[in-house]
Parts: C-alpha cells; sequence; structure tokens
C-alpha cells in the first residue's frame, strides 16, 4: 500500500517535467498511476471483503518517540473509499487530457498539485494511524487550496480558496485535538485499536465532537456548508474530483469509521441527524435557485452530503449497508455530472442555463449519459442511486418503527425520516432543472453559436461512470456480500437488509414513490410560475465567517498599530523599562547584595573612576559629534586603566587597542557628517531618555552588587591555572583560554567578526559579492610619480600630506608589524595573542592609510580584505580539526618539542596555529573597515557621489508626510 | 566577598550615560551610547569576578593571588566584537547621512501606514472583501469590470 502512496509522490513530481514534455497528454500517462492502483485494490478486494474479511496493515516506524508511525490498513470501507479515490482520479485526469487547452502555462503547477491531492486522499482512506490520517487530512486541504485558487487573478476566486483554507483547516485542528485525547485515552493512535477499545466517558464524548467538527467542516455540512459552493473555483475536472470521490468524502468516510464504536456517545446521533438534514433541506433549495448549472451541482453536493453523514452516521447495520451503496452511487453520479458541466462548458462557452439550449441534437450520447446519471441522483430505477435510496428509507423505517438499537423514539425517528424524504424530493426537482437546464430547449433561446464538437475521449470517463451506475444497480446481492466486511460490525437489525431492485411492495417504496413524483411536480410547479425560491431565514453562517474574519484582521491591525511603532527609541526603550520592571522587581525583592564594602581598592582607581563618570557625563552632554566620540574615547581609555588596576593586562592591552582603533574609524567616518547633532527641542522626550537612563545605571549597579554577592563558591577558572600549563602549554591563562579552554567561544566571535567586516563592506561598496570595486589596485593613477618615503604619498593632496608623519611611518611600520607577530607567540605566556596583535597589526596600516591615502593602503596590503579574513576563518577551522587526524578531539591542543639545528629546543603548541586564524581575522577586518570606512568613503568625496536626493530616500515628499513628524 | 564601591558607581553612571545616548535617533549617539554600555558592561564583570589579584600568568615564584582569569576572556572577546559592531553601525550612520542627508534613525514607513490604518478603522491592506463578483476558473477581475 505503501508503493501506491509513493506512486502518487514519484507520479506528482514527474509531472510538471511530463506537461513540459508532451503538455496536456501528460494526463494520459499521469492517470495511469491512480488506474493502477484502482487495478491493484480491485485484486485485493477477495481478501478484505465479505462477511469474513480480513484487514491487511502495513506498518512502518516514523516518529516512534511520540508513538506516530506510518501505519496503512485495508478494510472493506477503506477499500471501498479507495477505489472511488483512484477509479475517478483516473478517470478524471484522463479527462483532464481534453478539458485544458494546449500550452495552459498554469498546467505543469495544475498536473503536480492533481496528482498529489489524490495521492493525499488515497493515503487518507488508507491511514491505520489517526496522527497519520491528520496529515493527509491537512494535505488535502492544503492542496485543495491551491487547486481551488488555481486562477488567482480574480478576487473572488481568492477568497473562495481562502475560505476553504480556513473553514476546512479550524476543523482540521478541532480534530488533531479530539484525536489526541482519544490516543491518550486509548494509550494507542491506531484506529482498530481505538475502536477496539470504544471508551465511553465524559472525555471520550468531549473528544468525539471535536473530531466531529472536522467531519462536518470538511464535509461542508451546516455551518460550514458555504465553503464548498465556493470551491467551484476550481477548474471542473477538480470539483468533479473533489465533490465525489475526494475531499468532502473525507468527512464522510470518518464518521463511516468511527459509527461501529462511537454512534451511541451522547451527541453523535443528535448533530449528525440533525445537521445531515438540514443541510439536505438547504443545500437542496438553495440548488433549485441556481442559474449557474455548476453551481447548481455544487449546492447538490451539500445537499447529498448532507444526507449521506445523516445515513452512515445512524449506527444500524441496515443504515451502514445504505450508506456506503450511496456513498458509491453519488460519486459516480456526482463527478459524471460535473463532467457533464465541462463538456458542455467548453464545448457552448456558457454554464448559464438561460442560454444553453437545443443542445440535445448536437450531443445526443451525452444527453444519454446525462439522463442515467442524473435518475441515478434523482433515485430513479433501476439505477444505484435508487437502490441505495431505497435501502435507506427502510434503515429509517425500521427506526420509526422500533428504534432498531438507535434509542431514537418514533417521532424524533419519523421527522428525521420526513426530513429526508423531503430532502429527496428536493433532489428530485433539482435534477430536474439541471436536465432541463443543460438539455432543454428553451423557448426564444437559440442553440449557442460557434458549438464546437465533443471529442469522443472527452465523454468517455462520464460514459463510464454513467454506465457503472446503471450496471452495478443489478448487483445488488454481490454488493451486498463485499459489504458486509463493514456492515457486520454492527448487531443484525429489524430486518435483513439487503440491496436489491426489488423489494416487493414496501413503506420505502412508497416513499421512493413520494419523493419522485413531488419532485416532479415542484419542478413542474417552478417552471410554471419561474419561481426562485430562497432558502428560509436562518442566521447566515458565511455573514459569521466574514465577521470573524474582518474582526481578526481588524484586530491585528490594532494591535500592530499600538505595539509596533516603527520607533527605534519606542522598542528600545519598552525594552529596558521591561528590564526594570522585572529583572529590576526580582533584584530589589532578592537582597542577595552583599554589605561588604570598601570605597575604593586604591587611589589611583578612584581617580580612573571619577575620570570615567566624568567622561560619560560630558559625552552625553556635547553637541559636537567629534567632541563626544573623543570623550568617548577618555572613557574606553579609563576603562582601561580599571582593566589594569584589578590585574588584568591583557584586556587593559585590547581595550587600550580597540579604543584607538574606533576614534581613528570615528573620525574616518564624521568627516563626511555635520559638526552638530540635529538639535532636539523635546524637552519631555529628553527628560524621559534621562529617566530611563538614570534608572538603567541604578540597575546596573545593583546588578553588579548583586552579582558580586552571590559569588560564594569557588570559581572554575581555580582549575584553569594547571591545565592551562600541563594541557594548553601556556602560562597565560587569559590566553589559553581563548585559544583551547573555551576555544568554541573564539570560534564564534570570530565568525562575528567576518559578518561584521563583510557588513561594513557591503555598506560602503553596495555590492553583494567581493571583488570588484573594493579590490586593491597596486598600480598608481597616471600621471603620478612615486614618493621618496612612501610610494603613493604624492597621491595625496599637498596640504594633507605630512612629510614628518611619512618618514615616521617608513621609519616604524615593518617593526610594528614585527611587534605584532611577536604578540602571537608571546600572548602564551605573557600579555598578547591574536587579537592584540591583529589589532596592533591593524594599527600599522592605519597609520599607513592615514599618511599615504588609499593608495598606499593597497600598495601595503595588495589582497583582498575578504581572503585575508576567509584566510583566518580557515586556518582557525583547520587547526580546530587537525586533531581529529590524529585521533584526538576537536580544538585539543598538543605540545610538540623538538629540536632545531642552531636555534635550540623548541616549544610547539598547536594552539598557536589557532591564534594565528584569530590573528588574521582580525587584521581583515581592519583592514576591511580601512578600505570602506577610509578607502571607500575617499572615492565617494573625489567622486562627488553623496547626493542625497536619491530615489526612495526619506526627502522623498510622499514619504515625508508619513514620516516627517517622527523624525 | 568585598565589593568596590567605587567601581559600582562608575559603573551605574556609565551606564545611565550610555542608555541614554542610546534612546537617541541620531546614530552617531547610538553608537557611541553602544560602546559607553559596553565598557560599563564589561566592568560588570570584573566587579562579579572577584578581588582584583596581580594578572592571571602562571608564576610559582609568586604566591599572591591571581584575579580571576574566565571573566576576563570573556570580556575579551566582547570587547573585540564592540568593535566589530561599532564599525558596521557606523558604516550605516554613513550609509544613512549618503542617502538622506543626516544620520537618524526614522520611523518605519510600512509601520506608520499600519498605524494610520489603525486610527481610520480600516482592515489591513491584504484583506479582501467580498467584492469582486463570482468566482470562476477563467478570467480576471479587469475583465470583469469592463463587461
Amino acid at each position: 500500500m505503501l508503493l501506491l502512496l509513493l506512486a502518487h509522490l514519484v507520479a506528482a513530481a514527474l509531472a510538471p517535467a511530463l506537461v513540459r514534455a508532451v503538455d496536456r497528454y501528460a494526463f494520459l500517462l499521469l492517470a495511469l498511476v491512480p488506474g493502477a492502483s484502482f487495478v491493484w485494490l480491485l485484486f485485493k478486494g477477495p481478501e478484505v471483503t465479505g462477511p469474513d474479511a480480513t484487514t491487511l496493515t502495513e506498518t512502518y516506524e516514523w516518529v516512534p518517540t511520540i508513538g506516530l508511525e506510518i501505519g496503512l490498513r485495508l478494510d472493506t470501507l477503506s477499500w471501498t473509499l479507495a477505489l472511488l479515490v483512484t477509479g475517478v482520479g483516473a478517470l478524471v485526469l484522463f479527462y483532464c487530457t481534453w478539458y485544458f487547452r494546449s500550452y495552459d502555462p498554469a498546467l505543469w503547477r495544475f498536473s503536480g498539485t492533481f496528482t498529489a491531492f489524490a495521492g493525499s486522499m488515497l493515503g487518507l482512506v488508507l491511514s491505520r494511524d489517526v496522527l497519520l490520517l491528520y496529515v493527509f487530512w491537512e494535505l488535502t486541504t492544503v492542496f485543495s487550496y491551491i487547486l481551488v485558487g488555481h486562477n488567482p487573478e480574480r478576487v473572488a476566486n481568492r477568497r473562495a480558496a481562502m475560505t476553504a483554507l480556513m473553514v476546512t483547516t479550524f476543523g482540521g485542528l478541532a480534530m488533531l485535538v479530539g484525536f489526541i485525547m482519544l490516543g491518550q485515552d486509548a494509550d494507542s493512535y491506531r484506529i482498530d485499536d481505538i475502536m477496539a477499545l470504544s471508551p465511553t466517558g465524559a472525555a471520550t464524548a468531549t473528544a468525539i465532537a471535536l473530531v466531529l467538527v472536522g467531519a462536518l467542516s470538511k464535509s461542508a455540512l451546516v455551518p460550514f456548508h458555504f465553503w464548498l459552493p465556493g470551491a467551484m473555483a476550481a477548474p471542473t475536472p477538480v470539483s468533479a474530483y473533489l465533490h465525489a470521490a475526494a475531499m468532502v468524502k473525507a468527512g464522510v468516510f470518518l464518521v463511516a469509521v468511527l459509527a461501529p464504536a462511537f454512534a451511541d456517545v451522547a451527541l453523535w446521533r443528535p448533530t449528525l441527524l440533525i445537521l445531515g438534514v438540514l443541510t439536505m433541506v438547504i443545500g437542496g433549495l438553495r440548488a433549485l435557485s441556481q442559474h449557474d448549472v455548476k453551481l447548481l451541482l455544487a449546492y447538490g453536493t451539500v445537499s447529498q452530503l448532507g444526507f449521506l453523514v445523516a445515513v452512515v452516521g445512524l449506527g444500524t447495520r441496515a443504515a451502514a449497508l445504505a450508506g456506503i451503496a450511496m456513498v458509491v452511487a453519488h460519486a459516480l453520479f456526482k463527478a459524471a455530472l460535473f463532467m457533464v458541466v465541462g463538456i458542455v462548458d467548453h464545448s457552448a462557452h456558457t454554464r448559464d442555463l438561460r442560454k444553453l439550449s437545443r443542445l440535445r441534437p448536437a450531443m445526443p450520447w451525452l444527453f444519454g449519459f446525462t439522463v442515467l446519471a442524473a435518475a441515478s441522483m434523482a433515485g430513479i430505477p433501476p439505477m444505484l442511486g435508487f437502490l441505495a435510496k431505497e435501502s435507506v428509507y427502510a434503515a429509517f423505517v425500521d427506526v420509526v418503527a422500533t428504534g432498531d438499537g438507535t434509542g431514537i423514539g418514533p417521532v424524533a425517528g419519523a421527522v428525521v425520516l420526513a426530513g429526508l424524504v423531503l430532502g429527496s424530493l428536493l433532489t428530485m426537482a433539482y435534477t430536474l432543472r439541471f436536465v432541463w437546464g443543460v438539455f432543454g430547449d428553451k423557448p426564444g433561446v437559440d442553440q449557442p453559436a460557434d458549438l464546437v464538437p465533443v471529442p469522443a475521449g472527452f465523454a468517455t470517463p462520464t460514459a463510464l461512470l454513467a454506465t457503472a451506475s446503471l450496471v452495478l444497480a443489478f448487483f445488488g446481492s454481490s454488493l451486498t456480500e463485499i459489504w458486509a466486511g463493514y456492515d457486520h460490525q454492527f448487531p443484525e437489525g429489524d430486518h435483513h437488509a439487503e440491496l436489491a431492485l426489488w423489494h416487493g411492495f414496501s413503506p420505502a417504496l412508497g416513499l421512493s414513490l413520494v419523493a419522485v413524483l413531488g419532485g416532479i411536480l415542484l419542478f413542474a410547479w417552478q417552471q410554471r410560475r419561474s419561481l426562485v425560491p430562497t432558502a428560509p431565514w436562518m442566521p447566515s453562517a458565511e455573514k459569521a465567517y466574514e465577521a470573524v474574519m474582518r474582526n481578526t484582521d481588524r484586530l491585528a491591525v490594532e494591535v500592530t498599530g499600538r505595539t509596533q511603532r516603527g520607533s527605534l527609541p519606542f522598542y528600545l526603550g519598552s525594552i529596558l523599562v521591561v528590564v526594570l520592571v522585572v529583572p529590576g522587581s526580582a533584584l530589589v525583592l532578592n537582597r542577595t547584595w552583599t554589605g561588604d564594602v570598601v570605597w575604593f581598592d586604591s587611589a589611583s582607581q578612584a581617580v580612573v573612576a571619577t575620570l570615567l563618570c566624568v567622561a560619560a557625563v560630558l559625552t552625553v552632554r556635547s553637541r559636537r559629534r567629534l567632541k563626544a566620540v573623543l570623550l568617548a574615547g577618555v572613557a574606553g581609555y579609563s576603562t582601561a586603566m580599571l582593566f589594569l588596576l584589578h590585574g588584568a593586562p591583557d584586556l587593559a592591552l585590547t581595550q587600550v587597542l580597540v579604543e584607538t582603533v574606533t576614534l581613528v574609524v570615528f573620525v574616518l567616518v564624521l568627516r563626511r557628517m555635520a559638526p552638530y547633532f540635529s538639535d532636539r527641542p523635546l524637552t519631555r522626550a529628553r527628560w524621559l531618555r534621562v529617566g530611563i537612563g538614570a534608572l538603567s545605571g541604578l540597575f546596573a549597579s545593583a546588578v553588579s552588587l548583586a552579582a558580586a554577592g552571590v559569588r560564594i563558591g569557588d570559581p572554575i577558572s581555580e582549575a584553569f591555572a594547571e591545565g592551562a600549563v600541563e594541557y594548553g602549554g601556556g602560562h597565560n591563562i587569559v590566553n589559553v583560554t581563548l585559544v583551547d579552554i573555551r576555544a568554541w567561544d573564539t570560534m564564534g566571535e570570530l565568525s562575528v567578526l567576518v559578518v561584521a567586516a563583510t557588513g561594513v563592506a557591503s555598506l560602503i561598496f553596495l555590492i553583494t559579492g567581493r571583488g570588484g570595486v573594493q579590490s586593491p589596485t597596486t598600480t598608481l593613477p597616471e600621471g603620478q610619480s612615486t614618493g621618496r618615503w612612501l610610494r603613493a604619498g604624492r597621491t595625496l593632496d599637498p596640504e594633507r600630506r605630512s612629510i614628518v608623519f611619512e618618514i615616521v611611518t617608513r621609519l616604524i611600520f615593518h617593526t610594528v608589524i614585527l611587534f605584532s607577530v611577536w604578540l602571537i607567540f608571546a600572548g602564551h605566556n605573557g600579555p598578547g595573542g591574536g587579537f592584540a596583535g591583529g589589532l596592533m597589526a591593524g594599527l600599522a596600516l592605519m597609520v599607513r592609510y592615514l599618511a599615504g591615502g588609499r593608495y598606499e593602503l593597497d600598495l601595503a596590503v595588495p589582497v583582498d580584505a575578504g581572503r585575508v579574513l576567509g584566510l583566518g576563518l580557515s586556518v582557525a577551522t583547520a587547526s580546530a580539526l587537525a586533531p581529529l587526524l590524529f585521533g584526538g578531539q576537536v580544538l585539543q591542543s598538543a605540545i610538540v618539542k623538538f629540536h632545531l639545528f642552531a636555534i635550540g629546543d623548541i616549544k610547539l603548541v598547536t594552539s598557536l596555529f589557532f591564534d594565528i586564524g584569530v590573528y588574521l581575522v582580525v587584521f581583515g577586518l581592519m583592514l576591511d573597515v580601512l578600505r570602506s570606512l577610509g578607502g571607500g568613503i575617499d572615492t565617494d568625496i573625489e567622486t562627488g557621489d553623496d547626493d542625497p536626493e536619491l530615489p526612495g530616500s526619506y526627502t522623498d515628499p510622499e514619504v515625508q508626510a508619513l514620516t516627517g513628524d517622527a523624525r | 566577598m568585598t565589593v568596590n564601591l567605587v567601581l559600582v558607581i562608575a559603573i551605574g553612571v556609565t551606564f545611565a550615560c550610555g542608555v541614554t545616548l542610546l534612546l537617541e535617533r541620531s546614530l552617531t549617539r547610538i553608537v557611541v551610547g553602544t560602546l559607553l554600555i559596553g565598557n560599563a558592561v564589561n566592568l560588570i564583570f570584573i566587579v562579579a569576578s572577584g578581588a582584583p589579584g596581580r594578572a592571571p600568568i602562571v608564576d610559582e615564584s609568586d604566591p599572591s593571588p591571581m584575579s580571576d582569569p574566565l571573566p576576563q576572556a570573556m570580556v575579551l572577546t566582547a570587547i573585540v566584537i564592540t568593535l566589530g559592531v561599532a564599525a558596521f553601525l557606523l558604516a550605516m550612520a554613513y550609509r544613512s547621512w549618503q542617502l538622506q542627508g543626516h544620520d537618524e534613525v526614522q520611523d518605519d514607513m510600512e509601520d506608520r501606514l499600519i498605524m494610520r490604518l489603525a486610527e481610520l478603522d480600516e482592515a489591513s491592506q491584504s484583506y479582501e472583501d467580498d467584492i469582486g463578483g463570482e468566482p470562476d476558473e477563467e478570467g480576471a477581475d479587469t475583465e470583469e469590470v469592463e463587461r
């Protein structure tokens, strides 16, 4: 069975390619898949049907931890449904070959989706596991959404597709909850286990009610009926399949599966019978008022689905047999009739029954098959529809008489039976309206112009289905025998149920007669009065659905409008306020801060800390950009001093280097900006900012107090000292921590740096790939002679040149680079390391750039920064992975000692290579920043590419109207 | 353990100044605010890392206590990342200046549109009313209108 599903899956995947190769004839090939499945199922028939039927199962593990498995089963009911799904599916695909025009641009998508839809439906009826059933259930929902929205150019189509999706997904989710409740109760998600246990009680009743919500929404019963007529936005083959064998039949199938075990659950019968009859009548009345014959059939389906659910849900043996027969009959005639609509639509170019006239002479055969199928729909002998419908009456007559084990009283039973007969009467009437509408001769209406002849292949599926509706009616006893595998799950009823064309003069025959004759009279009456009946007043479910959808949308707009203000200060302010309120109150309530305080450790610390505070406050107050940046630099250097005083020379070194680099980068960027910050006249907003800031500061102080207060255990790093020397081969614990003990952190950090560097370059050079504009040029611009001290010195404006600076640069550059390399090696045992070394080398480059301009920078490092970054990351990664080759772990380091001639003993720690990677990445970052914010901006200045009036900018008047006041 | 009040106060003041700048609209001020906040947070690590001591470099000859090396390693990476972030934000500030003539962070246009819809009590732009005729597998709405 899994093979059948896989075949559908493969076919769906190949379908687009097939369509591209042979266009619409691909459907002939695709039809082979469900067709072959149909034949395979036929051969399995004897095993899984009959009074002593067996159930075939296949089970494959899927997600064992939640008890989810790919469990498939084939019993009489699923065999029957699977035959319909594959048989009708194959015929519909066959029919598609003629339905679609050649070179339809949407056909590749349609073919795949439709095949997948057929496969999902097959999976649904074959599922043994309710969770798997749910998966297929939602797959049919999704695929039907795509199929209904086949032509998304109409608003109405998009709405119809969305409605189908929303309604059936809503039901599907309710059903999932019900399934999980059932599964937890039965401790198994297999349908047969759940059925065998058939638990009772309030929880089960709730679970079943939820499952029924799913079934009713899928099968378009009141109050979910409104999505189905809209679904006719799909191409007619889809409607033929969706209304007959797939999608809506899923709900009926589920009710039929569960009925043997759960028909006696409290809400089951009242819900299904009342809603079923109501749906049947409303659908019938609506069908009678349609002019579009496709819509007429769609409402007819709504009506029939109500009928089917009521019958299948009754839960007696007679009703079960009648129900399964009715399901088959309905699939056969409804598919045939929809195909007729498609053929007529293509031939006459209209589906309006007021414009269709005099078609009989043009398509006599089609008319004949239409009459057959329609007769089956109306329940006229000798058709399968009649056979089934009469059995339904017989089953309900028993209920009226004795209850037939259902506990339904005679009055209630009679009301339901009367409703069903009324529904059948309406069915007869709209069937006549359909046949008259398509093939009748209307006075004053001519045969539609340019009538296209119907190809034989186009009409073949209709003919087959209509013939089957006729032929099967003569095999009543065989069908009774076959379906015994299903209906024997119910106890024997009042009378022995048997499908037959002739039962003698029984009440059921009388009811059939009433329905048929009544329907004819109603139709005749409607014709004479040319009356369009309206459904009786009832709260419109569709209106309610629309109101819910609109209100949800409105709510979303209101919530978004209120919370998503689009203002960065608002967002940051909200986050900070939450920080102050939630962790802040936690801080206040859990007073873990220590009382053991001293004012300061040393006088110099107090002085530096004061300097830091003063610099920070002045930074906030300064209105000049450069001043703010310089003061922030002072704060940074002060922090470095505090690090040093605390006993962290590595931090101090790195902080000083970073602070210097940051200052220079700031200056490089700020040279292009206005010297002052723009005025912010709103004092209230400023006080709010200062208020949040002050409270945040208090919070930060409290956090540091609390953090220090809870430091009561021994730090983990106490073991680092020994480990650093023994395994890391270094005495500088901080450096060994970075490149060995916690090297994974460093690895992550390197990646962040590479991303940041790439981001900077992309923002300045506005390119997505590397290479191109910021590739270094090692040739000087034309007409520039080589400078004496720096080769590119003369490219600078004489006013910007400083010979002294050039000389100094020339003298110290190589020394600084050597020093930076030395820092890598020294870092293992003293302050230094890859970070400090990379920054130091970057500073050397910076000096070179400042002295000689961007050409000098390119001459100094004639490679692309991206390559340096990539090389660094590669070196770090390679050194991290290398230990694997020697049977070690990722990032494990080894200490190699060897004697090198003339130099002496050398002790090499492999984590050194990791540090070289770090050095290269930091160096690459520096190079990238210099090239972008230095050289890149230089180029912009030279080319004058700084026009703020660019399209899409906020100076656009249209945009300004929206955002202007927010600045 | 003993807490150093001068550091705690310095952390509070620096953090407060950083947050105040962060809530501004000028990207330059936001970057400077980020740097100040970064310094303050790094100092929190230092305060939380216990008493000061000599540098965490193994030296058997010196028995005096070392400062805790682990927070230092964390702070070291934080410092370098702050540099990367600052460079990126600065590049953004420059780009903003290049495009708009200033470096201020504007309110988002789409969000403003949604706020306007909320004020007008209207549904979202993607919401489709029941206007637009009957569903049909062929044709488009424009065609419908022309008829």
